[in-house]
């Protein structure tokens, strides 16, 4: 009786198909997703390793491909970087933890809330335009790294706000009450409780917001960035130029050798978003540890 | 079929419900408590003395507003938005819900142990000093660190975790979680402990050390403990309240509750004919 109903009939054989077909699937179209990544960047190496050496690395721009370096846009880039995180986490990870524990539940936070989504969702460009009007002109920063990053920030902000919020909202409400129940107040519980918890949610958001940031080109090129400058900035105020404004510069020159620049820039700026996000890796990995 | 049980109707039930006799002031004391969800009346006019330094278990079908009213005593539900009080609820003396109270101290004299361990995600010894540290009172690390071993020891859960205090207490079992947690909130050197089924997810012999927990702290704390399970609530127990439908229909002494009760509704919830 047993071997009867625990025997393989062709009743069950249907399933057990569909069972095994959609891991295969899901494979397949895996596959296909880092064969194109793969050959994407097998392409740039082919073209533009030869190029990779501490003078282009070091080397600033020239008229003679050869002499042409990209230290100025690699470390404009960093700047950049740097500055748009110190200016959108803060405000960003603050504005999250003001709407999720402190906010009342109401129309205000839903029409917040929509816009925030929404903002999300805008196309660079025109984070550009606000950034030439607002920062360039009306806050006359000129066309600085800080005018740069603080426009880059706003791009980013609504990102960082959104996963900042998912990684408070995974938090138990049962830590939440443990903590309150002991006669914590609610920014003790915030503080030591809730965003330890979240920290790792909060990071990998907010790096991968960045690790967006550092790729963008458009908004940059609107507020003014300068497609040759021919130093490193050395200040806040200083103009700059970041990595993709510089592959573009070189692509959309007629000589060959800049496309080989131009491709080795991809790698430099390729190498830079996978560290960034294998700190985000790490860092995530590193915090959930001391956790569980 | 629902004809042939007989559902004991809330008529005639007086809104006091009847009272022991018992002399000395009362640790807490209702006078004609309810409690609003939005419009629901999740209480209705209830009126209790809660004896110092006994244990007193709230019983009661589901829904009957008995984790409610435990959790008025130390204004857990002030964090629910859209929730109200009205009358009053006096602990030694003091109206809880009257002008100028701290819940922040109001919440470390009065402590809380809930259905669901809940462990920080912390080191056990981080788990206890964090009440001591927000109330501000952790002096020096040898004062925190005999305060943590003191309360272990209260908890009975010192012996078994003496040598892994720097070990995330989520590693624990969840027996000893629980523990942790009652641990965690006698550090804080309340007067009052309230207990939301603090067994309910235990296995027997989890149950039972909680239960002999319970029976030892009482000398020094005042226990309120909600139950589902009305063993536990006659093994643990001095005084059992019956909560049925948002009102507390009979309170009394553990033994006259489940031996004689005053209300047919009680007797009926006692013996297992509803609830």
């Amino acid at each position: 009786m047993i071997e009867a109903t625990l025997a393989r009939s062709a009743a069950t054989a249907r399933r057990r198909l569909l069972d095994i077909c959609f891991p295969v699937l899901a494979l397949g179209i895996l596959c296909a997703a880092l064969a194109a990544l793969g050959a994407l960047i097998a392409d740039v190496w082919g073209d533009g390793a030869s190029r990779l050496s501490w003078d282009f690395m070091t080397g600033f721009p020239s008229r003679r491909a050869a002499d042409a370096g990209i230290w100025h846009a690699l470390t404009g880039s960093v700047f950049i970087i740097l500055l748009t995180g110190a200016l959108a986490v803060p405000i960003g990870v603050a504005t999250a933890i003001y709407l999720e524990e402190y906010a009342r539940r109401g129309l205000w936070s839903k029409i917040i809330e929509i816009n925030i989504t929404n903002l999300a969702a805008v196309p660079s460009i025109i984070y550009g335009l606000l950034g030439l009007g607002l920062f360039v002109r009306a806050l006359a920063m000129g066309r600085s790294v800080l005018a740069g990053a603080s426009t880059l920030a706003l791009l980013v902000l609504p990102v960082i706000i959104l996963s900042t919020r998912e990684a408070l909202r995974a938090v138990p409400g049962s830590i939440r009450e443990g903590s309150y129940a002991l006669g914590a107040t609610k920014w003790q519980t915030v503080w030591y409780q809730v965003l330890p918890v979240a920290l790792p949610g909060i990071l990998t958001g907010t790096i991968l917001a960045l690790s967006r940031a550092i790729g963008e080109t458009a908004p940059l090129i609107t507020i003014g960035a300068l497609t040759f400058v021919a130093f490193a900035p050395d200040g806040i105020w200083s103009p700059f130029t970041v990595l993709p404004i510089q592959i573009f510069n070189w692509v959309s020159r007629p000589q060959q050798e800049f496309q080989v620049n131009a491709a080795a820039g991809i790698i430099v700026l390729l190498v830079l978003l996978l560290t960034m996000n294998a700190t985000a890796i790490w860092l995530r990995d590193r915090f959930q540890k001391k956790l569980t | 079929m629902s004809a042939s049980i007989p559902i004991p109707s809330l008529a005639g039930i007086a809104a006091r419900g009847a009272q022991p006799a018992i002399q000395g002031p009362p640790k807490v004391q209702a006078e004609a408590l309810n409690f609003f969800y939005g419009e629901t009346r999740a209480l209705q006019d209830i009126s209790i003395n809660i004896q110092p330094n006994v244990v007193t278990a709230f019983i009661g079908p589901s829904g009957c507003g008995k984790s409610t009213f435990l959790r008025t005593m130390n204004r857990m539900n002030d964090i629910i938005p859209g929730t109200r009080v009205e009358g009053k609820l006096l602990i030694d003396g003091t109206d809880i819900y009257g002008h100028g109270i701290d819940v922040v101290s109001l919440r470390r004299r009065v402590g809380m142990v809930f259905q669901k361990s809940n462990p920080f995600p912390k080191s056990v010894f981080d788990n206890i000093a964090y009440g001591l540290r927000v109330n501000n009172m952790d002096g020096s690390r040898a004062e925190v660190e005999e305060r943590v071993e003191q309360s272990l020891r209260q908890a009975a859960l010192w012996d078994e975790v003496k040598d892994r205090l720097h070990d995330s207490a989520l590693a624990m079992s969840g027996g000893q979680q629980q523990r942790l947690c009652i641990a965690r909130a006698l550090a804080v050197k309340p007067d009052i402990l309230l207990m939301d089924e603090p067994a309910s997810a235990l296995d027997p012999i989890a149950t039972q050390r909680i239960e002999e927990l319970v029976y030892d702290l009482k000398k020094d704390y005042t226990i309120v403990i909600v139950t589902h399970n009305m063993q536990q609530a006659a093994r643990v127990s001095d005084f059992t309240a019956f909560f049925w439908l948002g009102k507390l229909v009979e309170y009394d002494r553990t033994q006259k509750i489940f031996t004689n009760p005053g209300e047919k509704t009680t007797e009926d919830y006692v013996t297992g004919r509803f609830g």
